[in-house]
């Protein structure tokens, strides 16, 4: 298996000065995946802007982790109702210009 | 080519038309104590609870694409680099409101500092660490980093623009070229961009911290519409106006389609509000080239007004035949 667009747990907590069990407790919780190739555990590259905000909201909001998890749950509804509301405006902007 | 639309990217920028507007407020007095909702006399372990409650309701990864909620967090971070730390603290509460005198204090100051040491950072983080008023890089001169921060690298932040656009625009697939802090981007806004839809430019955003990567710029489209086609998706809706006659007999009317004009045939009997689509004269379809939406014609039957007497005459006799079942 290709590892080009992953970077192992290792190297990214060695980057960011985190502790390993964040990112397996993330993993535990669900809210990343973890691949391990030849035994070696890594995260998805396109996963970092995410992984940055838990890191943020863990250590510089001292937020635990069913925290996290709720936040990102909410954070997904917002976003879909984001877009939602976006394309009811769109709709409703051809009858109020009637 | 049109010359670059320049956008020096702040925080939110708005592009309208090619000018961006930024407004840039008097630099004056920012009472920090206030901000965190504290008096002078607070304890270091009001500031750090206070902080971390504003913090929570305020920061930028709870409040997604909310402007007033970065402001404030952006204000809540800049309190707390100056009241947490003792040093700042205590020229902040000596000098804060004669700001413009701390210069002085900084020269008494400095000697002293010789033979301090290099005491620890403040505790900024990751948002924090470029965005302070003028207020605070007068009297402090600029972030200094944290102690988590200082060893990390993170992504810069990500900044947003509002492209103004007419709904002509985003008909065809065009390129335009952005300046953004004196980078050009060419862009290519490809047709069928919808109103409110946002694209990515990667790396164009804010710097990274500790030489981390460049966060990226989020370009949202603002299209107005000052045509007489209403679009909903990929279809347009318009009305077109039939007289009374062709209506009845049928016949063929010249009519506007987006892009130029078509030849339509009216079957005879056409009653008033009947729709017709008119398939893929619509709008593209946005990243799918040659693909089209529908255009839908709804046809307003207009009764004729300020007639002679003949043909009030005629229309008499029409009514006459009907009512006779002729």
């Amino acid at each position: 298996m290709e590892t080009e667009n992953f970077i192992t747990i290792r190297q990214f907590c060695s980057h960011y000065n985190i502790d390993l069990t964040f990112i397996h407790t993330l993993n535990d919780y669900g809210l990343i995946e973890i691949t391990t190739v030849e035994e070696i555990p890594y995260i998805q590259k396109e996963c970092i802007k995410d992984i940055e905000k838990m890191i943020r909201l863990h250590y510089d909001l001292e937020i635990n982790m069913e925290g996290i998890d709720a936040i990102s749950y909410l954070l997904q509804r917002v976003n879909s109702m984001q877009a939602e509301l976006n394309m009811l405006k769109n709709r409703l902007s051809l009858y109020e210009n009637e | 080519m049109p010359p670059p639309i320049k956008c020096d990217v702040f925080f939110p920028a708005k592009i309208f038309f090619g000018v961006v507007l930024l407004i840039k407020p008097a630099m004056e007095f920012i009472d920090y104590y206030k901000i965190l909702g504290l008096n002078k006399n607070a304890s270091a372990e009001d500031i750090k609870k206070s902080y971390r409650k504003l913090a929570r309701k305020h920061h930028p990864d709870l409040n997604p694409n909310d402007d007033k909620a970065k402001k404030k967090f952006q204000q809540i971070n800049e309190a707390n680099e100056v009241l947490s730390d003792p040093e700042k603290r205590k020229k902040y509460d000596k000098y804060g409101k004669d700001w413009k005198h701390a210069e002085e204090f900084e020269k008494a100051n400095q000697q002293q500092k010789k033979y301090d040491g290099f005491g620890e950072d403040g505790n900024a983080n990751a948002f924090s660490g470029h965005e302070f008023s003028d207020f605070f890089e007068s009297m402090f001169g600029g972030a200094t980093g944290g102690r988590r921060s200082s060893q990390i690298k993170f992504r810069g932040q990500d900044m947003n623009a509002t492209l103004h656009l007419d709904l002509k625009d985003v008909y065809k697939t065009h390129k335009r070229t952005l300046s953004v802090n004196g980078k050009n981007i060419n862009l290519t806004i490809p047709a069928g961009v919808e109103n409110g839809q946002t694209i990515k430019i990667t790396g164009y955003g804010g710097e990274g911290m500790n030489n981390g990567p460049k966060g990226d710029l989020y370009i949202s489209f603002s299209i107005s519409n000052n045509t007489k086609f209403k679009r909903e998706g990929n279809n347009l809706y318009t009305t077109v106006d039939l007289d009374l006659y062709t209506a009845v007999l049928g016949g063929e009317i010249i009519t506007d389609t987006f892009d130029g004009k078509v030849k339509l045939h009216v079957k005879p009997g056409t009653q008033n509000e009947t729709k017709v689509k008119l398939k893929g004269k619509g709008f593209p379809v946005y990243k799918k080239e040659g693909a089209f939406g529908d255009l839908y014609i709804t046809y307003k039957i207009k009764i004729p007004e300020n007639i002679t007497e003949k043909e009030k005459e005629l229309f008499r006799e029409l009514s006459k035949m009907h009512k006779n079942g002729n």
